[in-house]
């Protein structure tokens, strides 16, 4: 098997009495993009920090390719970095910029001139070589980051939250823009961000994380539909947690004498909460509209919220619970109003259930 | 697999290598100043309490608390309360005509404040000795102000050598160190409050004294530190404006060293005042404010 | 200031006259002195004919041009070293944390905080009694002169540049050295193509301060000077107590002059950067 790109073993970080990162065991492979997803203060920019050499572990290894990093400042490691706040040297233009690197580890000037044109190509900026930072866009000067990082062909990029500062527009023209280039360029791509969305779109692996510790590794379609826990259901996407008992197996109880099919992992008897994404659950006028299979719950609307291209119910149903709905905005057909009577259905294996 | 995995001890140790790189550049300066200045103000501190002998010299013996016992002495205390007085004054009038002045630039377009500023720089650039100087010239007898008064029909001016001279020259020399802390508070204050106040039904002077007023607080706070403390210690300003009945704390020092020959008391008194320049200043930080 | 936060066009007015006046008041003492010193008339006030004759006996006076001498070496030769330490303190203060940190730090701006005639007791009664010492042990003729104020004025200086230096690296983006690092550079390299040509700005400002602190001095100097080492406005100040001359409002015209350029080309210089800037340096 190919050896992994970056390993994370055991590695701890502690400020004083403070615990950023905990026992982390990580093994991000060769190529890969991979995203270190979770709110702010959970750790991942610590993480990436610490895989960069700009802060070292309290105790743990991190290794590279195989070879340990120790101690060795960012200067000795195969690792480049875009930082958020893109870091750019203001006092030389856009050429200096992304020749940086290659001077300091003293390639031939051809060279250096060569593979500095070929990547300002790679990134499309063309033609702004004798640019200063303070002259370009928010857009311009993050492709300069990401071209001063390459240029250097390093074993593994990190980028730290590199978009936040853009428009959402831009945003999401940028990350489509990132994922392509990985792609091309080959290099493994480890992203720290808390917006999900982009960590869905972009990511081969995602790693959810929360006060230091990692909850859930996996493709984002896996941490999307079977979260590990609340939290990352919660973080990731809208999710219903609808409370109850599990009856037996695949069918749990969530008010008296209503009985929903689940996927279950647990014994019968056991509490738990079901884990339920809106975006299954469909609104009908009558039972009669639902096919055959499907569970069936009734209620009303409470409040409709119009997204343009969904539309988001929140129904209070007739056996206690709120659950919310998302339904594709399709026109006419199907748009229901607040105080409408409305049967909700979903299909038995759509909900997890996790123990409380 | 090469180096060994990272331990708590190793990571120290790493952070100490960090530190001990800060410490050595540190390093010069730190003896630099000690040397140079530790030591001497802890030399001024040892002769405060030496004695002196008939003729005048320095007795490193017989310790005693004799000149700290003479601060008390009545004549100590008028020459105090003369430049508490004077420093004080100084600052009330830099305060009212720095303030309108701050505002005024501060409340112009980009350009015209950045002249502003510069026509106000020069002159706090400028040689203060000279500046001072400048006065003396202006308000001698014979002096262009006395002249001009005298075409009034007012008689010579007879303001020079006087209290009031010295008061001209130290608002005319600390006036800068005023305005450029209220000029820095004043800009940075975020205008969209006082648009808030006036959409809440505040009148022109109501904004100001509840908004941007206490907004520009910490500049007053500061100028007014730069210009009472200098002023405070001023040596430059009374010797060429003021005369010889109006002794002010910076001169009596200094006397005490060349005619009266009496350096313990000197000593003393140049302890007490950095004592209280000392805990001026800790007032003014802990208050909140910045450097400079 | 937007439309709706102007005050009235009545106070607006008032502000604008009070605030010419005060230019006036900062302004006309400085053209009566350059004015007066071409006057012709031995008698300062009286004003007669237009003259440059004071500017030649100031030329040919051998005591001004010795102590114009006297007060450029010292200031070239406190401006280079302060300089050089205060940059290095900046650095180490706002970079690094190391133990003692608080304590020199403090240390740093007593020097700013002191008023002129403590410094100049402490330094005199240092002086002494080292030369005391040093002359006592070793035989030498040690004695106050141009090396006693050279070094009385980098005592003083090194802070002033400190502190300029450290609000220019305030300013600055920390993460720029740490993209420097990312990016291969040794912590020398990283300083010497990052830090350096970043905080140039500020350690020039802090050596037009030294020099310009280091020219003005009087109290200190006066405390430590010697025989054949006095300054340029130390011998100037002697000359006033003892009365107001023509001959001072030549000097004097100079040393405004000379010092205004100075002022001009710092501002010049720094108007690269941000004006707030300027502002910060007292």
């Amino acid at each position: 098997m190919a050896e992994a790109a970056v390993e994370l073993d055991g590695v701890i970080k502690r400020f004083g009495e403070v615990v950023a990162v905990e026992e982390l065991h990580l093994s991000i492979a060769d190529g890969e993009f991979f995203s270190l997803l979770g709110p702010s203060g959970c750790g991942k920019t610590t993480t990436l920090r610490m895989i960069a050499g700009l802060e070292f572990p309290t105790e743990g290894s991190i290794r590279v390719h195989g070879f340990d990093m120790g101690l060795r400042p960012p200067n000795e490691r195969p690792i480049n970095t875009v930082f958020q706040s893109y870091a750019l040297f203001p006092h030389m233009n856009v050429a200096a910029n992304v020749a940086f690197g290659l001077e300091m580890r003293k390639v031939p000037k051809a060279e250096v001139k060569e593979r500095v044109e070929r990547t300002i190509d790679l990134v499309r900026l063309a033609g702004m070589e004798d640019r200063k930072p303070r002259q370009l866009s928010g857009g311009q000067q993050q492709r300069v980051a990401l071209a001063r990082a390459l240029v250097n062909e390093p074993q593994v990029l990190l980028l730290d939250e590199p978009l936040g500062a853009l428009d959402l527009k831009l945003r999401e023209a940028m990350q489509l823009e990132l994922k392509d280039l990985q792609e091309r360029v080959g290099i493994t791509f480890i992203y720290v961000t808390h917006d999900q969305e982009e960590a869905l779109t972009m990511s081969n692996r995602i790693g959810v994380m929360n006060h230091g510790r990692l909850l859930q590794v996996g493709p984002p379609e896996e941490i999307y539909e079977r979260p590990a826990d609340r939290f990352v259901a919660g973080f990731i996407g809208e999710t219903n947690f609808i409370d109850g008992k599990v009856v037996e197996e695949g069918r749990v109880s969530i008010a008296d004498g209503l009985v929903v099919g689940a996927v279950t992992t647990s014994a019968p008897g056991t509490d738990v909460t079901l884990l339920l994404r809106p975006e299954r659950v469909n609104l009908h006028r009558s039972a009669d509209d639902i096919p055959a299979g499907q569970e069936r719950l009734e209620g009303k609307v409470r409040r409709r919220l119009f997204y343009g291209d969904t539309l988001y119910y929140e129904v209070d149903l007739d056996a206690g619970p709120m659950v919310d709905a998302r339904m594709e905005n399709i026109g006419g057909v199907g748009r229901y109003e607040s105080g409408d009577r409305v049967v909700i259905s979903f299909a038995p294996d759509a909900a997890d259930a996790l123990e409380s | 697999m090469a180096a060994p995995a990272v331990t708590p001890e190793l990571e120290a140790a790493a952070e100490r290598a960090e530190s001990r790189r800060g410490f050595l550049l540190a390093v010069p300066g730190w003896v630099y100043l000690i040397i140079f200045f530790a030591i001497p103000l802890a030399i001024v501190l040892v002769f405060s309490f030496a004695s002196r002998s008939a003729t005048g010299q320095t007795l490193l013996e017989d310790w005693n608390l004799e000149s700290y016992q003479r601060l008390a002495s009545s004549l100590v205390v008028e020459v105090v309360f003369r430049s508490l007085w004077l420093a004080a004054a100084s600052t009330v009038i830099c305060l009212l005509l720095g303030y309108p002045f701050a505002y005024y630039i501060a409340t112009r377009g980009p350009t015209m404040r950045n002249v502003l500023l510069v026509l106000v720089l020069i002159p706090f650039w400028s040689n203060f000795l000279v500046r001072t100087y400048a006065w003396r010239v202006l308000l001698g007898s014979e002096g262009p102000m006395s002249q001009l008064s005298q075409l009034l029909g007012l008689g010579e001016t007879r303001v020079l050598f006087t209290t009031t001279a010295v008061l001209v020259g130290l608002v005319y020399g600390y006036l800068p160190f005023m305005v450029l802390p209220l000029y820095a508070a004043i800009e940075r204050i975020d205008w969209s409050l006082v648009e808030a106040g006036r959409d809440l039904y505040a009148s022109g002077w109501d904004a100001f004294r509840r908004i941007t007023w206490p907004l520009s607080r910490p500049g007053v706070i500061a100028g007014s530190v730069l210009v009472f403390v200098p002023a405070l210690g001023a040596y430059v300003t009374p010797e060429i404006l003021g005369g010889a009945r109006t002794t002010l704390l910076g001169s009596f020092v200094v006397s005490q060293f060349l005619a009266a020959r009496n350096w313990p008391f000197g000593s003393a008194l140049s302890v007490a005042i950095l004592a209280v320049m000392l805990g001026a200043t800790m007032v003014y930080f802990r208050t909140g404010g910045r450097t400079l | 200031m937007r439309e709706g936060t102007r005050p009235s066009g009545v106070v607006q007015r008032l502000l604008g006259v009070q605030a010419w006046l005060v230019f006036l008041f900062l302004y006309a003492p400085i053209i009566v002195l350059i004015v007066y010193s071409f006057n012709d008339n031995r008698n300062v006030g009286v004003w007669t004919r237009p003259s440059l004759r004071w500017y030649e006996a100031m030329l040919q006076d051998d005591n001004v041009i010795r102590s114009l001498r006297n007060s450029l070496v010292v200031a070239l030769v406190s401006t280079i070293i302060s300089t050089v330490l205060g940059t290095a303190a900046g650095l180490a203060l706002e970079r690094y944390r190391f133990r003692g940190r608080r304590a020199y730090d403090g240390l740093l701006y007593l020097p700013i905080i002191i008023p002129d005639v403590t410094m100049a007791v402490m330094l005199l009664l240092f002086f002494s009694q080292a030369f005391a010492i040093i002359n006592g042990s070793l035989g030498t003729r040690l004695n106050l002169g141009l090396t006693s104020i050279s070094l009385a004025h980098i005592a003083f200086n090194i802070s002033f540049v400190a502190v300029v230096v450290r609000a220019r690296l305030a300013q600055m983006d920390s993460h720029l050295e740490e993209a420097a690092s990312d990016l291969y550079a040794t912590r020398w390299a990283a300083f010497r193509r990052v830090t350096l040509p970043l905080i140039m700005p500020g350690v020039a400002g802090g050596a037009l301060l030294a020099l310009t602190i280091s020219l003005d001095d009087v109290v200190v100097t006066s405390f430590v000077t010697g025989p054949g080492s006095t300054t340029l406005p130390v011998y100037v100040f002697g000359l006033v107590r003892r009365g107001v001359s023509p001959l001072i409002n030549a000097v004097s015209t100079v040393m405004l002059v000379a010092s205004m350029i100075l002022v001009g080309v710092s501002l010049g210089f720094q108007r690269r950067t941000r004006p707030a800037a300027v502002v910060v340096q007292e």
